[in-house]
């Protein structure tokens, strides 16, 4: 995966909480056999209607955040269905970032191993930042390595995120081969299981 | 010092300790499906990766399949998926229950009918309902695509240590009340993100009381409850569902592998993270109005109105929901009509929900203007059900009987519930969408739905039930 630090982008404020995986991607999408391409589809029935036209006022269709790279929703986003094409398709649209102030803990790691950035900021902090994205289309920088989200207007807001998936994410490391080196750990826990 | 059954199996798991790092976890069984596994196993061909230990893997077909004309998949893509799932089944050395084979069905409901499924172990999935198997006294959960390539490559996780819940349901059950009223009545009274961060044990006389059967359908939506994982300390109703079935110990070794099971129960006096409690006699049949699963109420109520939630985003909410369920509030649940009823998916498609829906509709007629089908939950699940002549109850009434799979859960397949239709569903999630674009589900028991097929609408079932007795 990309490794990720800093985020300097416009907010898409999504005014909504509870926003489940069925929402971010639809199963009729689900089928396909890569990991790319997702993008197109993602909140596929909020952005067109059953006509196939635009919902003008789905965020997501807003001129002003056509080129944002930082989602920021309501709580416990990404709840429901454990498919990781949720995390694909948002990262294919062109967001690296999603705050909210609580994820689904399946949305959440999946987030860890594609190089996509959940950052958890209190109730009252993700209101402001939704409110003012909502009226003035504001940005932020998004600093990983400081743990920071600061607005243009100067406005620190500071995140907590575990070492161990830091570390991941700025160096876009592979899990995997971090795990093979713990093949003798594994073989040994294996042969202790066979005696 | 006592310790809990969600402590104690993932103490015997931890492969590997470091403060500041998640555990690296040991993966005892590993399901998968056509849906969430070909980017893992492409992923394992391009890193030139094996897969570890494949006979810790099982494969089937579910998500996807066709419930009627299995030889002609119409969509191209499906098909692909589905060719695709063999093809690396084949070329790793992973069993497969493909769509021929008699093992067959939705990958949460053969796990525990094989034996596969057993106390103690650590399973994963790439489908969030895996939570399933903690029935058993399991750990188990759904994980994504990277970490299915993960669990193939390593047979282990990286995984921080959650926090545990007792979720205890006190006193009985009272007169036509099922396990999938206790799950439901469970999110609403607590919200849809009541567990996240936790495994949640089940407790409680009204756990113990029920079938093994049952205990699924309650851990199945533990991810409802927004719960890493569910589970139910073992005990001999566990045990005595487990003896003979095809992947567990015979004879003598089941005896040893029945008492190390037994003792994971948690001990007395064990502690956990949070413990709440409901009581069961507070529970009655459930019907979901809105668009998560939290959003039920009991049949005698009625829709909600704004005034009763206290903050904005509730009540906007709510609002949402009732746009796109097309409710008004305050109505009746009663007063309901309905054009669709669904009996099946992981959560309500075992043999015993069939028996309770076929004793419902038994010499009754489905109304006519309700479309009702019943998609047995595994190919044993429709063998047993058609040995006991439930399909031919069902038909009778009216009822499509079909081919086992996920079916109009998801709607992945051609089951599809047209927009701004009505759908009684003994399924697990009520999303927008979930059922087909514009179409709205209402989750409820297998009975309830039975009942609603009869009446066109919502009923509350303990009324016709009544008069069965």
């Amino acid at each position: 995966m990309e490794p990720i630090n800093k985020v300097v982008s416009v907010i898409t404020p999504l005014d909504r909480k509870n926003v489940d995986t069925d929402q971010i991607i639809s199963k009729e999408f689900l089928k396909r056999i890569e990991r790319t391409g997702f993008g197109q589809y993602l909140f596929y029935h909020w952005r067109v209607d059953a006509d196939g036209n635009e919902v003008k006022d789905f965020v997501l269709n807003d001129e002003r955040f056509k080129d944002s790279k930082i989602l920021v929703a309501h709580e416990n986003f990404g709840c429901g269905s454990s498919r990781e094409h949720a995390p694909w398709s948002i990262l294919d649209y062109g967001f690296n970032v999603v705050i909210a102030p609580s994820f689904a803990d399946i949305f959440y790691n999946n987030c860890m191993k594609n190089g996509l950035l959940p950052i958890k900021l209190n109730v009252s902090e993700v209101e402001e930042l939704l409110a003012n994205g909502l009226q003035h289309a504001s940005a932020v920088e998004v600093n990983l390595e400081e743990q920071t989200v600061i607005g243009l207007d100067g406005k620190r807001y500071s995140f907590t995120i575990d070492p161990y998936y830091k570390e991941m994410l700025l160096n876009g490391w592979d899990e995997i081969a971090l795990t093979i080196q713990y093949e003798a750990h594994i073989a040994s826990y294996e042969e202790l299981q066979r005696a | 010092m006592a310790k809990n059954i969600i402590e104690k199996i993932w103490d015997q798991h931890i492969v590997y300790e470091e403060k500041g790092k998640p555990d690296l976890l040991y993966i005892d069984l590993h399901l998968l499906h056509e849906v969430t596994s070909p980017q893992a196993f492409e992923g394992l061909r391009l890193a030139k990766r094996k897969v570890r230990r494949p006979d810790l893997c099982f494969a089937t077909m579910d998500h996807n399949v066709p419930t009627r004309n299995r030889d002609a998949i119409k969509d191209p893509i499906a098909k692909k998926q589905i060719d695709t799932l063999q093809t690396n089944c084949d070329e790793f050395g992973i069993p497969l229950a493909n769509m021929d084979h008699p093992d067959q069905g939705i990958v949460h409901i053969i796990g525990p009918e094989l034996g596969l499924t057993q106390p103690g172990k650590t399973i994963v999935c790439g489908d969030s309902h895996t939570s399933t198997h903690g029935a058993f006294g399991a750990i188990s959960f759904g994980i994504g695509t990277s970490e299915v390539e993960h669990v193939l490559s390593t047979q282990t996780l990286w995984q921080a240590k959650p926090k545990t819940m007792e979720v205890r349901i006190t006193g009985q059950l009272g007169f036509g009340v099922t396990a999938k009223d206790i799950i439901l009545a469970i999110i609403a009274k607590f919200g849809i993100d009541m567990g996240t961060g936790h495994i949640i044990e089940f407790t409680g006389e009204a756990i113990r009381n029920l079938t093994m059967e049952e205990r699924m359908t309650v851990c199945n939506m533990s991810i409802e409850a927004g719960a890493k994982a569910g589970l139910i300390s073992p005990d001999e109703t566990t045990v005595a569902y487990l003896k003979g079935r095809k992947y567990v110990p015979q004879d003598c070794a089941f005896e040893e592998a029945a008492a190390k099971w037994l003792a994971l129960a948690t001990d007395e006096g064990a502690n956990y993270d949070t413990v709440v409690e409901i009581a069961a006699n507070e529970i009655e049949p459930f019907v979901t109005w809105g668009t998560n699963p939290s959003m039920g109420s009991g049949i005698s109520s009625h829709v909600p109105y704004a005034a009763d939630f206290d903050s904005e985003s509730d009540k906007e909410a709510l609002k949402k929901a009732l746009v796109y369920m097309g409710l008004q509030e305050g109505a009746p649940l009663t007063s309901i009509d309905i054009q669709h009823v669904f009996i099946g998916s992981c959560t309500n498609a075992r043999l015993s929900d069939l028996r309770a829906a076929s004793k419902v509709i038994a010499g009754k007629k489905v109304h006519p203007s309700v479309t009702a089908i019943v998609v047995p939950g595994s190919r044993t699940v429709k063998q047993q059900a058609e040995q006991e002549g439930l399909d031919a109850i069902f038909l009778a009434a009216g009822f499509e009987w079909r081919e086992s799979g996920c079916s109009m859960c998801l709607a992945m397949n051609d089951d599809v519930v047209p927009a701004g239709e009505r759908c009684a569903s003994t399924s697990n999630r009520n999303f927008e969408g979930r059922q087909g674009a514009g179409a709205r589900t209402h989750l409820m028991s297998p009975a309830m739905a039975a009942a609603s097929a009869i009446a066109g609408r919502f009923v509350d079932v303990r009324e016709m039930q009544a008069t069965l007795v």
